[in-house]
């Protein structure tokens, strides 16, 4: 495949930059942040994101979606991350998408729908300590009934409380640090036995700390196959890094774009700043690493598109690339900035806090470069 | 099957028919590369007859058009060409300055006339070329260059010193940027060709920090080339001098790593694992590699649609040669005390040694970094300022 897009992804990408820019620009976040939203994002911005049709843009064609790929779904969180725009797009129409797809049919038609239209919000339930450990999970399923019985906590469950169902992986055979045993299982919110304690994070995100206290869910609960849970996880684990790295390349980018726009205006010792080589030399660096960054995305969603067996390796290397360049954008955007950066008035802090928390949903670049060796032999 | 599959099944018959066993295994070193001219000696009958049955196909310059020496493939077919070549383990048939840079050069610039005559014994592997650029006082800052060809009629009579002339002493003609014009800094250029037997052309090997002498000061004294021999307009050779470091820096740029996407740490195993430190280090040196291979992919994707910032080489450059200077690095670390062996045959000749210093030169050559990020910064960020 190209590295380049072709015409209908330009058009997508006109259109998502054109609403992103309309309806859920910066001042859009600091209005909901401001006001204290327990949700954290708008669920009238929700809506709209389905009437646009992007929130079943990875959902399959015969289950009435788009039918779209990673690069698709990438072009509307590059925007998400250049204006900030709080939703639950990453969630759920990119990380849950991706395992519900490989769910029976009674399972999808569950779900899908109200993804499609906007109503849905789907929390992923995978973290059990402070850092990404996707297969020390512990949290344990009990066959029980006619189903199974959860019991574990879970934690960095991004917009958790917000959402109307929970993708749980627990462990229904084997020893935490095997990738064997694992099983995913869609619960209900209101489950009995379920409770969660949301937590405000530095982006003003709001993500849930979660109890499963003897949790009972049907047979029918299960997403792919029971022990098999890895596979599934894998995916939607995938979606989720390869779609935080597409938010981060727009993240870093909107940051570059802003910084560069001040060093052509801020004027000291008589002249803008942007005619110090010291500065100069820098920005260059930093438009590398972002375009670097920008293309390694892009190989890895058209990877993972194709079905390739390298996808998983360069989905890693994405991620890590895209947290590495993302942050160095953020911070030289502070420095360069100078005292206007330290402001809650100004922007580019807040593209920091979003950096911060984006770097650490689903791995940050350590446990993703360690992949990479691991992946690449040593 | 479509044209390109044909094609792509011809080629590898022909390759499989063609390319000698001998020719199908690593070259070891720079002995093993073929480099033409005129004072040649080839290593074995192998590559003598791989080159002859290039030269005969016009695979030594593929996409060059026939009538110049090529096979007039296109792009897509040179690619296939190439992958089935490496697939097969083939050498390059023959290395050399005059395709990778003076021939795309008279291509744009030369009159049919030169076309047919230079890029024809360059294709045939005839004549070995060195580039004239940089001087002593003229490095970063080339159009500052002096060296001067006198305007006598039909003729110009050239005095001065170049520097950095790759294998000036192997090489039997040079292309040369000349100043014809002293009142006029960038328009009193010419880009002129001579053969280095010419009386008045004299070289001297330098020996750079590797041990090896790639390079040359090369003296003119009272040099006389003939007017027919120069590529564009008089006082015009800088148009062409940038056109051609563009290619050069494309072709630096590709340098990032000889591994390709293959990781060097998979054979480093044992080592990496007694080292976590360097171990993290590799691992964020592979997450930069695989990088930079899409970031090529993409640029040349752009490029050829045009998509591509007309300044875009320059940070391939840069990013290209940074990383090129990492890996051999992390060569030197892993290799511990046996990568310092400078002669000995367990240490291949001190080959890691004298690559990793033969690598610093990567962000000099061809334009430094700090060059190349200036004009990353004025051209395609367009930051204010001279």
């Amino acid at each position: 495949m190209a590295m380049t897009l072709n015409d209908d992804q330009n058009m997508l990408r006109d259109s998502a930059r054109d609403f992103m820019a309309s309806e859920a620009p910066v001042t859009h976040f600091r209005k909901f942040r401001d006001m204290g939203c327990k949700d954290g994002f708008s669920h009238g911005l929700w809506k709209q994101f389905a009437e646009m049709g992007f929130t079943g843009i990875l959902i399959p064609e015969a289950d009435g979606g788009m039918g779209m790929g990673q690069i698709e779904a990438g072009i509307v969180l590059e925007e998400i991350g250049r204006n900030l725009s709080p939703s639950p797009f990453l969630t759920t129409s990119v990380a849950a998408v991706a395992a519900l797809k490989l769910a029976d049919k009674a399972m999808r038609d569950r779900w899908f729908p109200g993804i499609l239209a906007g109503e849905t919000v789907i929390g992923i339930a995978i973290e059990e300590g402070v850092k990404h450990r996707p297969e020390k999970i512990a949290c344990v399923a009990e066959r029980s009934g006619n189903g199974f019985k959860l019991t574990g906590q879970k934690q960095f469950v991004v917009q958790g409380a917000s959402s109307d169902m929970l993708i749980v992986a627990a462990r229904t055979a084997g020893a935490a640090g095997e990738t064997d045993g694992l099983t995913l299982f869609a619960v209900d919110k209101d489950a009995a036995g379920l409770s969660m304690e949301a937590a405000r994070l530095v982006d003003s995100a709001v993500a849930a700390h979660v109890k499963l206290d003897g949790v009972q869910v049907d047979a029918d609960a299960v997403i792919g196959e029971v022990d098999g849970g890895w596979a599934v996880l894998s995916k939607m684990l995938d979606a989720g890094r390869v779609g935080a790295a597409a938010e981060m390349v727009g993240v870093g980018t909107g940051a570059m774009d802003m910084t560069f726009e001040y060093l052509k205006t801020r004027k000291q010792f008589d002249r803008v700043i942007g005619e110090f080589q010291a500065l100069q030399h820098r920005a260059a660096h930093l438009y590398g690493e972002m375009e670097g960054a920008r293309s390694i995305v892009l190989k890895a969603q058209s990877l993972m598109d194709e079905g390739h067996a390298k996808a998983e390796l360069y989905v890693a290397a994405a991620k890590a690339k895209a947290g590495l360049a993302c942050n160095l954008s953020v911070r030289e955007g502070v420095q360069m900035h100078g005292g206007i950066g330290m402001t809650d008035e100004y922007d580019i802090g807040l593209y920091m806090k979003r950096d911060r928390s984006l770097n650490e949903f689903f791995g940050d670049a350590y446990y993703h470069a360690d992949r990479v060796a691991t992946m690449s032999g040593y | 099957m479509s044209d390109l599959e044909t094609f792509r099944a011809e080629a590898r018959a022909w390759l499989e028919e063609n390319c000698p066993a001998e020719m199908r295994t690593p070259a070891k070193g720079d002995e093993d590369v073929c480099w033409g001219g005129r004072n040649f000696l080839f290593q074995s009958e192998a590559q003598k007859l791989w080159l002859e049955a290039c030269v005969a196909k016009g695979y030594t310059v593929p996409d060059w058009p026939k009538a110049y020496g090529g096979a007039g493939l296109s792009a897509q077919e040179t690619k296939i060409l190439r992958h089935e070549m490496a697939k097969l383990g083939c050498r390059s048939p023959l290395n050399s300055f005059g395709i990778w840079m003076l021939g795309p050069a008279l291509l744009k610039f030369g009159t049919e006339e030169q076309k047919i005559h230079y890029m024809g014994q360059i294709a045939r592997g005839e004549i070995r070329w060195c580039q004239g650029y940089s001087e002593p006082g003229s490095g970063s800052d080339l159009v500052s260059m002096q060296t001067f060809g006198e305007d006598k009629g039909d003729h110009w009579v050239v005095n001065g010193q170049k520097i950095w002339t790759s294998y000036a002493d192997k090489a039997d003609w040079i292309f040369c940027l000349v100043r014809t014009d002293k009142t006029n800094k960038y328009h009193g250029i010419s880009f002129l060709l001579f053969d280095m037997e010419t009386p008045g052309v004299s070289t001297k090997p330098i020996k750079l920090i590797s041990g090896n002498s790639p390079f040359c000061e090369t003296f003119f004294d009272n040099v006389v080339v003939p007017k027919h021999q120069i590529v564009g307009e008089i006082n015009r050779g800088w148009d062409v001098a940038k056109y051609l470091l563009g290619h050069e820096r494309e072709m630096i740029s590709g340098m990032g790593g000889d591994g390709g996407v293959t990781s060097i740490g998979a054979a480093m195993k044992a080592t990496l694992a007694e080292e976590p430190v360097l171990r993290a280090q590799m691992a964020l040196f592979d997450v930069d590699n695989l990088t930079f291979r899409a970031h090529g992919e993409r640029f040349m994707d752009e490029w050829k649609t045009g998509k591509a910032h007309p300044a875009y080489s320059n940070l391939m450059k840069y990013v290209g040669t940074e990383l090129n200077k990492k890996r051999n690095e992390l060569v030197m670390s892993i290799g511990g005390s046996q990568a310092l062996e400078w002669e000995s045959e367990r240490a291949n000749g001190g080959s890691k040694a004298r690559n990793w210093l033969r690598t610093k030169a990567n962000s000099i050559e061809g334009g430094t970094s700090e060059v190349m990020l200036n004009v990353v910064s004025k051209r395609i960020l367009e930051m204010p300022g001279g």
